[in-house]
């Protein structure tokens, strides 16, 4: 089973400074790492792997230094993967993003399961995965907490919805949306990252893909635009229950309820 | 002999800390009888919740002139008894006493009331860019308690325990006298350390109401080594070299796979690898990428050439979190997975942690008992359990006895000694006599004499 996991590189911090006249996340000088979601998705797809046998491989879309992601992914258990990185692509919303991961797949080798995260903590539109499989032509899951069985072509996957836990059969190709926290995702080998290098990583720009159309690509692809970026307000509100100890957990009891957290 | 509380006292309580801050009879939850330690617990005969240093003066004198005996508590996570108020009398909480009055930043300290809990400081202290070091794994003890049993935690490799962190205590002495040890300064050499002498006494000198504490910067950058061995003692043989090849951890901890097991049943959440059966981790901080990448690379190198199959990199906020989670729900996990346990936290020199954790081993071997361990290895403190399963109260009782004997002497040979960072309070007092003889006892006796008269500050506990 060949795999491929779409991963992205996000701030390494989650106090990210927004730059107050842009409204642009600050990301120069900043630390970076792999969108944390991302990571259960390439674990999903590494002990698939595992128990099935076949091959991991990632790619993502930025700038060149996202090369450092693909490295990780390898240092993770991936066998190899691709940057897909040119000027054109800058300025994507999710749909130019799907778009340009569509073109960019469409020039790697064949593969029966795409991975996504269900989100990045950058974006946090949780869409790339489903618009992708659209503009593949190919199955879509969200939700997935668990891939139970490999037979005949087919995955049987359990998947979560808003109320209710769905198993569904669906045909390979597809594309998976792994849910959070469905697994803790493996740590990267100091023994591997020794024998890693970039050359291990291939990157791919707008002149190796099949539509060299500019307008479906970067800002000018988008469909949306970002009109301003702030950070939400810090709430520090908190709420005090006294009384008797029997008061005390009706309180909490009736609160935790009304949250609908139970 | 102590006087009991009477009507008249409990009135006069209430009027130095009010009608509500104190409570007696069935109005006291079971929960303050004991600590975390099993097998000994008393009621108080009056819980009084205290509000501030002058409060505690005024409790004080009352109890002095009375002769009522008085024990101090905090979150009552202590693992040694030195909570419990064995001679019955006035329980002084000090939990509501949780602010952080002040932080300088020219003198790098932070002031805060003994009941600011150690997860609400390490916070505090990371919001505004500084560190403050000491680290154990029970993150809702209050600082006052870690400034009673000197805690140390797992960051003791590089940075030292709660002692090396004390500027300054505010403390109410037994006949109610406020006294102002220490103060703001890095040097100090004027007379006898009243403030050292406080630091690890368990409550039994006065009673602390507020702490001036050292802060370091933050260090920017922190970076984790998860390395798995084929077994305990391959992984506890490496620590020692770790330290001589001279990159400084802040921590190195040891776990075997059953503990992991433990904690992932306990937490209900996996641990990112369990395929082998030991591990080490190891924590290196610093400012510069360069830096934290040479120490980990040394260190790392270092495993592999002695027969680690890997070293995995924990890297991110959540790679940490995965595994720094389960680190700090051993000691729960543990005691989830027995009917019973109690703990031997000895602390023996670094180059001899390997001798005294394969001794538990063969200990538990002869016994026939589960002796689970983790801890700080680079240190040298242990915290090793003995798990009383299956066993009926005779055999447990025998066992417990016979294997904490072996233990403490196979500790004290090693060099080490009886409390690494848990203290002594009232469960390991025939221990540290055991150990120290006659000489030092008397003088601790005489140090308590000299504090406190009457003897009414946490009675029965340490050196008595």
């Amino acid at each position: 089973m060949n795999i491929l996991v779409c991963i992205k590189q996000v701030p390494g911090s989650s106090n990210v400074e927004v730059d107050p006249v842009t409204g642009v996340l600050k990301r120069d000088g900043a630390s970076s790492k792999m969108n944390p979601y991302d990571l259960y998705a390439l674990e999903l797809a590494l002990s698939l792997c595992e128990k099935w046998g076949g091959e991991v491989t990632t790619v993502t879309m930025g700038p060149p230094q996202a090369k450092a992601v693909i490295l990780e992914s390898v240092c993770m258990g991936a066998s190899g993967g691709t940057v897909l990185s040119d000027r054109k692509f800058a300025g994507a919303d999710v749909l130019a993003t799907a778009y340009t991961l569509s073109q960019g797949i469409r020039q790697l080798p064949p593969f029966d399961l795409i991975i996504c995260g269900k989100q990045t903590t950058d974006g946090d539109t949780a869409q790339v995965g489903a618009e992708l499989a659209e503009y593949l032509g190919i199955s879509n899951i969200s939700g997935v907490l668990s891939v139970d069985d490999v037979r005949d072509g087919k995955l049987l996957v359990t998947a979560s919805l808003d109320n209710n836990i769905v198993e569904e059969s669906v045909k390979m190709p597809c594309l998976l949306s792994a849910d959070a926290d469905i697994n803790t995702p493996r740590l990267p080998s100091y023994r591997i990252r020794q024998s890693v290098s970039e050359e291990m990583v291939r990157v791919i720009s707008f002149a190796d893909f099949s539509d060299q159309d500019e307008k479906h690509y970067g800002l000018s692809g988008s469909a949306t635009q970002v009109e301003r970026i702030f950070p939400p307000e810090k709430n520090t509100e908190k709420h005090s229950i006294t009384g008797s100890a029997a008061e005390q957990a009706e309180g909490i009891f009736s609160l935790i309820r009304e949250r609908k957290l139970i | 002999m102590y006087n009991r509380i009477t009507d008249a006292d409990i009135a006069a309580l209430r009027g130095i800390v009010g009608e509500s801050a104190v409570l007696t009879g069935v109005e006291i939850n079971e929960d303050y009888s004991h600590d975390e330690l099993g097998g000994i617990s008393r009621m108080p005969e009056a819980l009084i919740r205290a509000h501030s240093t002058e409060e505690i003066s005024a409790v004080m004198k009352l109890a002095y002139a009375r002769e009522i005996p008085v024990t101090v508590r905090g979150s009552g996570t202590g693992l040694v008894g030195a909570a419990v108020p064995v001679e019955g009398g006035i329980l002084l909480e000090t939990t509501g006493m949780n602010k952080i009055l002040e932080l300088d930043r020219d003198n790098l300290t932070v002031t805060v009331q003994p009941g600011v809990l150690l997860m609400e400081l390490a916070a505090f202290a990371e919001e505004n860019d500084f560190l403050y070091p000491p680290d154990p794994g029970e993150k809702s003890a209050t600082i006052g308690g870690n400034i009673s049993t000197n805690a140390g935690g797992m960051r003791a490799v590089k940075y030292g325990v709660t002692r090396d962190y004390v500027r300054a205590l505010t403390v109410v002495m037994p006949d109610g006298e406020i006294m102002e040890l220490g103060a703001k300064v890095a040097k100090n050499s004027s007379g006898y350390s009243l403030k050292d002498l406080i630091i690890g006494s368990e409550g039994t000198l006065a009673i602390i109401t507020q702490a001036t504490l050292k802060l370091v910067p933050l260090p920017k950058i922190s970076v984790s080594l998860l390395v798995p061995f084929p077994d305990m003692t391959s992984a506890i043989e490496a620590v020692p070299q770790i330290i001589r090849s001279k990159v400084t951890p802040t921590a190195i901890e040891y776990m075997s796979r059953d503990t992991i097991l433990f904690s992932e049943n306990y937490l209900g959440k996996k641990f990112p690898d369990t395929k082998s059966d030991a591990y080490i981790l190891m924590t290196f901080d610093g400012n510069t990428d360069e830096q934290v990448e040479a120490d980990m690379k040394t260190a790392a190198d270092l495993c592999l050439s002695i027969g680690a199959p890997d070293a995995y990199i924990v890297d991110t906020e959540e790679r940490k979190k995965s595994v720094w989670s389960a680190r700090g729900a051993f000691l729960e996990a543990i005691k989830a997975s027995t009917t019973e346990m109690d703990e031997c936290d000895v602390v023996v020199p670094g180059s001899h942690v390997d001798a005294f954790i394969k001794f538990t081993h063969e200990l538990a071997k002869e016994f026939g008992v589960r002796i689970p361990s983790f801890g700080h290895a680079g240190d040298g403190n242990l915290h090793v359990y003995i798990c009383r399963d299956n066993l009926d109260d005779d055999a447990w009782k025998m066992t417990l006895d016979a294997c904490f004997d072996r233990m403490y002497k196979k500790a004290e040979e090693l060099g080490g000694l009886v409390s690494g960072e848990h203290g002594i309070g009232y469960a390991k007092k025939e221990y540290l006599k055991r150990q120290y003889g006659e000489y030092p006892i008397a003088l601790m006796q005489g140090i308590k004499q000299v504090f406190d008269k009457k003897n009414i500050l946490n009675p029965g506990k340490i050196c008595f």
